[in-house]
């Protein structure tokens, strides 16, 4: 191996790694506010990236379609939901809102010349139509069982990822999908070609991490989160709803895994079952950070990316084996580390 | 019944039930704008289950009206944003978060509608409880037990409730900062709260209240003025008797 070989696999390896920390970090947050372990985070990315590549292909996503009969099935269960409650058959401005919101996307998929847009209007798109999956999901299979112990929670977590893995390959088919590069330039840096793609991935995560670290640390919405994490009753004592804040984490964790299937959907060709090994990678970091710190699920997630590269090169046959050994002497160190402790009555 | 002209909070024929055992039947009660209402009784009486039904916590059967509006089903969230504040028996404090955080998570709902006082209102709770102001950056968790219950009444008050319930805010406290809290709840009367306290501490505080209810297992037993109830021989044999004397002088 000489430099050479050692940067490029090392910018794979930070590339990949910066994916995988995204990941972690949505999974580390969804676990925090709602004790559920986000198995479908994968299915995001490539809900994401295959529904950009249908979209560059100038074809209309059956995303939309999904997107409405979850929204119609979300409003009916909650119009049926406020009338067992005695609060009368009404249908409010929200559910008219999100109604709208997926009658227009199903409009836009069908009418607008999907190939011929920019590719930041494509990807907007993309976004649009992937991340109210979040909030729904949550709304549909998550809500309804919130009070259950962390044990039902990943069981429905698994079957919610089953799912949307056999759905995926209903609305994309069996073939994998690559998009075309955002921008063709590089960036020259001593022997190495920096790929554009890499520079993109590497900014807007950079991007993403410093933006979740201002909304928890800084702004109120941010600590309603945390708290509804910390104490759910005090939460609701102060107005703020576990619906609500469950259905924005998921929403912000279709967002993450979105805007990283759309990132990688030009360096990595995926599938419609490319998630769960990429999630897989996320929650590795996620538990090198002890599925509490946040920037040590971070910095575990690039060393993934990492010692993926390298293994690829070294012995590709294990890179998989490789990774998810990386799990065991953490859990080890952990297990002997740490003494139970009680969880907040 | 508690004779007021449009009262603030109305509970009609409140019941529940945990699984099979009724903890509270047909419970009614009123709470004017601008009183101070008190239910007193012994352990496992449920008042905190009275309390958490009004809210929405828990669920209920029977009538609940806030603020001139019923309630078909008491929600919490509704109810909070409509001034209806709780401060319950087991705190339920952010343990983690700062002092400060804590306080300004309990004006979230103010935050919501952009309302430009909230500063003010910390300013405010910092006044009245001077020793959040030199914690504030502390977590919760590492606040004494009288300090916590400070930062738990100081959180409901970064509501602006119209109406706080206060589930024994004296809970193991000492004397002087039980008097503290009383002296604190007479004052927020001053500024227009209405308030709903359960108490122990009977004597101080059916001194405090208007109106004073008495719940045993789970149904009123008695009701009246406050200072009537205090020299009702029933309730001075069962709740104010002779050795809970020395209660009276701490509360006074
Ligand atoms: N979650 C629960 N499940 C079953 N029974 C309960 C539950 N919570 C309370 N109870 C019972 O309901 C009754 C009333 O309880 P509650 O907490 O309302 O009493 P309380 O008047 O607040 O008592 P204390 O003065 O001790 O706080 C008690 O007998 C209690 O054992
Ligand atoms: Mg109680």
């Amino acid at each position: 191996m000489n430099l050479q070989i050692a940067l490029l696999l090392g910018q794979d390896g930070v590339t990949n790694g910066a994916i995988y920390a995204l990941l972690a970090l949505s999974i580390l947050l969804v676990f925090t506010v709602t004790r559920i372990l986000l198995i479908p985070q994968g299915e995001f990315v490539t809900y994401g990236a295959l529904t950009m590549a249908t979209i560059q292909a100038g074809e209309p996503t059956p995303l939309a379609w999904l997107l409405l009969a979850l929204t119609v099935t979300e409003c009916a269960l909650d119009v049926l939901a406020r009338y067992r409650a005695g609060r009368g058959l009404r249908v409010d401005r929200g559910m008219l809102g999100k109604l709208a919101w997926c009658a227009a996307l199903v409009i836009s998929v069908y009418h607008l010349p999907l190939a011929s847009l920019p590719v930041a209007a494509q990807a907007l798109l993309t976004l649009c139509l992937v991340v109210p999956l979040g909030p729904r999901l949550y709304r549909l299979f998550f809500q309804p069982i919130a009070g259950a112990t962390p044990l039902v929670l990943l069981i429905v977590s698994i079957a919610v990822h089953v799912a949307m893995v056999g759905v995926g390959l209903l609305l994309f088919g069996p073939e994998g999908a690559r998009t075309t590069p955002f921008s063709q330039a590089g960036l020259e840096l001593g022997p190495v070609t920096l790929n554009s793609q890499t520079l993109w991935v590497l900014a807007l995560s950079l991007v993403l991490i410093i933006a979740l670290f201002l909304f928890f640390g800084r702004s109120l919405y941010g600590k309603a989160l945390q708290a509804t994490a910390v104490n759910r009753n005090g939460a609701r004592l102060m107005g703020i709803s576990p619906e609500l804040a469950g259905k924005a984490t998921f929403a912000m964790a279709a967002f993450i895994g979105c805007l990283s299937g759309i990132l990688i959907a030009p360096i990595t060709t995926l599938y419609f079952d490319s998630g769960f090994i990429i999630s897989l990678k996320g929650f590795v970091g996620a538990i090198i950070g002890g599925l509490v710190s946040y920037p040590l699920a971070a910095l575990g997630a690039l060393a993934v990316g990492l010692v993926e590269a390298f293994s690829m090169f070294w012995a590709s046959n294990y890179k998989e084996v490789i990774v998810f050994t990386l799990i065991i002497p953490f859990l080890l160190w952990r297990s002997l580390r740490s003494h139970h402790v009680e969880e907040d009555a | 019944m508690n004779q007021v002209n449009n009262p603030l909070l109305e509970v009609k024929d409140l019941s529940v039930a945990y699984g099979k055992v009724e903890a509270l039947s047909n419970a009614s009660l009123a709470v004017g704008q601008g009183q101070i209402v008190t239910v007193i009784g012994p352990n496992g009486a449920g008042k905190t289950t009275l309390l958490s039904a009004i809210i929405g916590v828990l669920g209920s059967r029977g009538q609940v009206s806030f603020d001139g509006r019923l309630e078909a089903v008491p929600e919490v969230e509704v109810l909070v944003g409509r001034g209806l504040g709780l401060v319950p028996e087991k705190r339920e404090l952010f343990s983690s978060m700062s002092v400060e955080d804590n306080l300004k998570l309990g004006g979230f709902m103010r935050y919501r509608q952009r309302d430009r006082y909230l500063d003010a209102s910390l300013m405010e709770v910092y006044s009245l409880f001077p020793r959040l102001l030199e914690r504030r950056k502390q977590a919760a968790a590492t606040l004494s037990g009288g300090e916590r219950q400070m930062l738990a009444v100081g959180r409901a008050l970064m509501a602006k409730p119209k109406l706080l319930m206060l589930d024994e805010p004296s809970l193991g406290l000492a004397p002087l900062i039980t008097r503290e809290i009383f002296r604190i709840i007479a004052q927020l009367r001053g500024q227009g709260v209405s308030i709903l306290l359960v108490e122990q501490n009977a004597r101080a505080a059916l001194k405090v209240a208007d109106y004073a209810y008495v719940l045993e297992t789970g149904q009123v037993a008695m009701q009246g003025p406050a200072a009537q109830l205090a020299t009702d021989p029933r309730v001075i044999d069962a709740y104010l008797g002779a050795a809970s004397k020395h209660q009276a002088m701490l509360a006074s």
